[in-house]
């Protein structure tokens, strides 16, 4: 009987847990490593990209990568809590293997921006794939204009990765945090994400980047405030989320209109899914 | 172009089968069961539906005999062969607890070559669809290339038209014209037999078969064509992707949402639909666990979930993503329509519902809101 042995996207690698950091309440960072070197020669990702987590009897996760790309011995992924998978992950330790499949997926188009300024709008945990993107421009800071991070929250104490902040200032980015709800001793913005894009000094629209991962109804209105200063819907890019299973566009659960969201996405120019998102329930 | 053989007497498909199985292949034909025609491997014609039909409409299948001696005058069943290339079921992976983590391991799949004995034309097509969709990529499906590799396919023409069958205006019938190594057109004596591949060439050659007599030939085209001008069923496709995406508010989705009971069986009948989840299954005195893949469908509430809640919550969306994806999303994704005409959603509907009456209301009466 003639046999066939597959290795395929379908496989998954085996990972070790090899650091965990609680981020803010409910969302931790998990920095694995191959158990098997050789598995670890192959991979490389793009900033944007996922990878799809597997807890053997509970299922998988689609999880971005959240780490520099240049840290080629651990990949970072930060978590939050939502469902099965990702319950079960706050419970492992560190020695604890997993499966990894990946990476999957378009990511930011990072070079197509050279020259030029950037607003980068991140609500909640959308910071985690954006952080790959402010890693990079760290280390190729002259070759891009003015970059703006925009970042919303709840509540102060969940604003994600707040002692990196600082450090990306001095790096030549300008941090913008705001939250919905200040607490006495939050001396920074408040209110939704849209007041601080719309207030932004934008020197030159026709050279400006807008970049956007978050809830979808914040995306839609930052969108709104972007194109009100001038940005045209060629120069934004939005991060998508769908149900993944397979993360290859053959399961047809992440389907948005024509846009297979795993392997078209996540990352998309908005004036390709704009009219897509303004329907209810597609 | 090689001639035409002729296969006669109609017994002589044995000989075929024989000469199939001779070279390994697992023959898989039409044989009746449970009151339908469906694919089941064979090694006898005995098996073959001979001297039955079904009788076809909206919601509707009934089988019937016929006096007439026609061992394929039946269209197409609830199965499709997505079932032996595409299974309904399978195992992707295996993961082992060992002290020192999980041990992952692939999966192998064990499957015979099989033979496909009795493909019509708009299956012929709806394997070509699946083709792009899992071969064409920038990620296949190892499994289903395995075994599409290695199936050889005896297509027959369609001699007779169901009352669902509309493959004419989806232009995939009813004669078959690629894809198949033989294709057979059964006549009052025989069967006439085309060579489609190299390897159905080879295969056929061993029956020593002569060629095919004029007059049979003629029978053979004459029967395609009056199969053709049967068919009442229709779908108009001009403009057909714009005209569905430029309608997305259309009132006929809520219309049609309310008739439709989101079962999938139009889904699960479908011969191009590809859509599947995977699911872990514990050995719970190993703890070992296999990753499966099934078939799903869209029209299950939770196939949208995102964050615990579906993005499709109601039928009519539901109903929507699946006609649109079918008929305009799929040129997008894969440059062909995923209908190829064959009925079967039509047919296996409970309550009836007829995607070429559903394109017809949207045709007659647009709104034109865009997308």
């Amino acid at each position: 009987m003639p046999c066939m042995t597959m290795s395929s996207f379908w496989q998954p690698v085996s990972m070790r847990i090899e650091g965990i950091q609680t981020e803010i309440d409910g969302v931790f960072t998990y920095d694995l490593r191959f158990t098997k070197s050789a598995d670890r020669t192959s991979y490389h990702f793009e900033p944007g990209q996922f990878n799809m987590l597997y807890l053997p009897g509970v299922g998988e996760a689609a999880i971005s990568l959240s780490g520099d790309r240049m840290a080629e011995s651990v990949w970072r992924h930060t978590v939050r809590v939502a469902g099965r998978v990702t319950h079960t992950l706050s419970r492992c330790r560190v020695g604890d293997t997993l499966g990894v499949r990946g990476p999957f997926g378009q990511g930011w188009p990072i070079d197509a921006w050279v020259g030029d300024d950037i607003v980068l709008v991140a609500g909640g945990i959308g910071l985690a794939p954006m952080r790959p993107v402010i890693y990079e421009f760290l280390r190729r800071r002259a070759e891009f204009g003015q970059i703006t991070l925009i970042h919303g929250a709840r509540t102060p104490e969940t604003l994600l990765y707040s002692t990196e902040h600082a450090g990306w200032e001095r790096g030549g980015i300008v941090v913008q945090a705001t939250v919905d709800r200040a607490s006495s001793t939050w001396r920074g913005h408040q209110g939704v994400v849209t007041l601080l894009l719309d207030r932004l000094s934008i020197a030159r629209p026709q050279r400006t980047h807008v970049a956007m991962c978050g809830p979808e109804i914040m995306m839609r209105y930052a969108a709104i405030s972007a194109a009100r200063r001038g940005i045209s819907d060629e120069r934004m890019w939005v991060s998508l989320e769908r149900n993944m299973q397979c993360a290859a566009g053959l399961c047809g659960h992440c389907q948005l209109g024509p846009m297979f969201v795993c392997k078209d996405g996540p990352v998309f120019r908005a004036d390709r899914v704009h009219s897509l998102l303004a329907v209810e329930a597609l | 172009m090689v001639a035409p053989l002729w296969l006669a007497p109609k017994e002589r498909l044995q000989d075929l089968i024989d000469a199939l199985r001779q070279r390994q292949y697992t023959v898989v034909a039409p044989v009746v069961d449970q009151a339908a025609i469906v694919y089941d491997e064979i090694d006898h014609i005995d098996r073959l539906p001979r001297g039955w039909i079904d009788s076809q409409a909206a919601g509707h299948y009934r089988l019937q005999p016929t006096s007439r001696d026609r061992w394929f005058d039946f269209v197409v069943g609830p199965d499709s062969w997505k079932k032996y290339l595409f299974p309904a079921r399978c195992v992707l992976s295996t993961a082992k607890p060992l002290p020192d983590g999980w041990q992952f391991e692939s999966a192998a799949d064990d499957s015979p070559a099989y033979a496909f004995l009795g493909a019509r034309a708009c299956e012929l097509a709806a394997i070509q669809v699946q083709d792009r969709v899992f071969l064409e990529g920038p990620w296949i499906d190892q499994i289903y290339q395995h075994r599409r590799s290695r199936a050889f396919i005896v297509a027959v023409n369609c001699t007779r038209s169901g009352e669902n069958c509309f493959c004419v205006s989806m232009r995939t019938g009813p004669a078959c014209h690629s894809g198949y190594d033989l294709a057979l057109t059964e006549t009052d004596e025989g069967f006439v037999v085309d060579i489609g591949s190299e390897r159905g060439g080879d295969l056929i050659a061993s029956l020593r078969l002569p060629e095919a007599p004029l007059e049979k030939c003629t029978a053979a085209r004459l029967s395609q064509e009056r199969a053709a001008m049967q068919q009442s069923k229709q779908m108009a496709t001009g403009d057909l992707p714009n005209l569905l995406m430029t309608n997305l508010e259309h009132p006929r989705w809520k219309d049609v949402g309310d008739r439709c009971l989101s079962c999938t069986n139009c889904t699960m009948v479908c011969p191009t639909c590809f859509c599947c989840s995977v699911d872990d299954v514990t050995d719970l005195n190993t703890g070992a666990v296999e990753r499966q893949r099934q078939w799903d469908s869209c029209f299950h509430e939770e196939f949208s979930n995102l964050n615990g809640r579906p993005v499709r919550n109601e039928t009519r969306s539901r109903y929507r993503q699946w006609l649109t994806h079918k008929l305009a999303t799929w040129h997008d994704q894969f440059d062909t329509s995923g209908c190829v005409g064959c009925g079967r959603c039509i047919a296996w509907c409970p309550v009836g519902i007829d995607i070429t009456a559903e394109v017809a209301a949207l045709r007659e009466a647009p709104v034109r809101c865009p997308a």
